[in-house]
């Protein structure tokens, strides 16, 4: 259990897949405007990150590396993602139409986040169980979430601000994501020290 | 449009990292060393001239319908190869671009050039574009890499640089000076071009503006959906 909570604290708060690692900047960047969006989109993420993991860990150790297809695993991930995403938005829209009308709009989206395709390969990598994957994908997705309020709160404030020309639009938003991604450090070791 | 500036257009009127912003995340990610830049740059460029190649070529016999995910399974066929090729041959690159490598399947660049060029133009132009799009990221990186690796770490390419090495401002290499650096570079473009500097990512920009179904529901659906497409 302790373990799970630290690969929690650690995929929210210390490896923070946007704020830390550059996945799923584009979103990031596009959908931050309001809040009913990112946290729409963030859901949607959250959502499909642990989904993909579910599905695409079970291939990788029972499809892939059993039959010696390690090479595969790029072209099988993003096709694995792109299909489940749709299947995904068809069941929803059958089964849970209150759902699909809150996520809809994004889920076709997600395939390209890179976040969603990184999250499968990074479980993989860090050679995580089952569950181990599960967790962690469920922590980056809520780390996704949070960077995205937080960072819909700044930019509502940088609207009324009026940077030197050349640095209007997005080239302040990348600055402010900048100082953002600083008080992210704030956190650095904190889950080393908690569970040691 | 003449062969030399299909060429050229990439590495600053139309550089799709600073004008057109596609592919940011790579271009945080690996721009805090200028041998990885270099490396990064090269495999995105290798993957984009062989997929521009193939896309154009097959550009009447891919279905319209299905061709994104055609131009997907392409991509990632080219991305295995780089890996591959990078894992057998360049191991210490292998290791440093990490995950990043994969992740040249979801750079939008590439997606985007298939869709904006390669599925309407003859394969040599294709190819030309490719190679100047990918000139473009490579420089892009690279520059990047180079001011946060001799002001950050003090060193370039590895090699020490006298006092800078004592003194780096060691949050550039880290991700905040990412940000700040790659936004202090996107508004010098933008003085240089004395244009104004890219408001938000509508659907013109987008990669998939062509075929985007809810371009005509306009409102905020839209661009959530243009600013996802060109995730990279």
């Amino acid at each position: 259990m302790v373990k799970f909570v630290s690969i929690i604290l650690a995929a929210v708060l210390v490896n923070n897949y946007v704020l830390r690692q550059f996945l799923g900047i584009c979103p990031f960047l596009g959908v931050s405007k309001d809040l009913k969006n990112a946290t729409g989109m963030s859901i949607a993420v959250v959502f499909v990150m642990v989904i993909a993991t579910a599905v695409t860990y079970p291939i990788q150790k029972a499809l892939l590396e059993a039959h010696n297809l390690g090479y595969l695993q790029t072209i099988v991930f993003i096709l694995v993602i792109a299909a489940l995403v749709q299947f995904v938005e068809i069941a929803l829209k059958k089964f849970v139409p209150a759902l699909y009308r809150a996520l809809g709009v994004y889920l076709p989206l997600i395939t390209t986040n890179c976040a969603v395709l990184g999250v499968t390969i990074a479980n993989i990598d860090a050679k995580y169980t089952y569950a181990e994957s599960l967790v962690n994908a469920l922590g980056s997705g809520l780390g996704f979430f949070l960077a995205m309020v937080i960072f819909t709160g700044v930019r509502s404030k940088l609207e009324n601000s009026r940077p030197p020309k050349a640095f209007e639009g997005l080239p302040i938003t990348l600055v402010a994501a900048g100082i953002v991604s600083l008080a992210f450090f704030g956190f650095g070791g904190i889950v080393e020290n908690l569970f040691k | 449009m003449s062969k030399l500036t299909t060429l050229t257009k990439g590495i600053i009127k139309e550089n799709p990292v600073l004008v057109i912003v596609l592919g940011t995340c790579p271009t945080l990610a690996v721009s805090t060393q200028a041998s990885n830049a270099i490396g990064m740059g090269i495999a995105a460029t290798f993957v984009l001239i062989c997929s521009n190649l193939v896309i154009s070529l097959l550009r009447n016999i891919i279905p319209d319908k299905v061709r994104i995910p055609c131009y997907v399974v392409l991509i990632a066929g080219f991305v295995s190869l780089v890996q591959l090729l990078l894992e057998a041959y360049a191991y210490s690159l292998y290791e440093a671009l990490g995950i990043y490598l994969p992740l040249i399947v979801v750079n939008c660049i590439i997606l985007g050039r298939a869709e904006m060029f390669a599925n309407k133009n003859k394969p040599l132009d294709s190819v030309l574009d490719g190679i100047g799009m990918g000139l473009g990221f490579t420089l892009t990186l690279f520059v990047m890499a180079s001011i946060r690796e001799i002001l950050g770490s003090g060193t370039f390419f590895g090699a020490k640089i006298p006092w800078l090495s004592s003194n780096g401002i060691s949050v550039l290499t880290m991700a905040p000076g990412g940000f700040i650096v790659f936004g202090a570079l996107m508004a010098l473009v933008n003085r240089i071009l004395r244009k104004k500097p890219p408001k938000d990512r509508d659907c013109e920009s987008c990669a998939l503006a062509g075929s985007c179904s809810s371009k005509s529901g306009a409102s905020s659906s839209s661009a959530a959906h243009c600013a996802e497409v060109k995730n990279g």
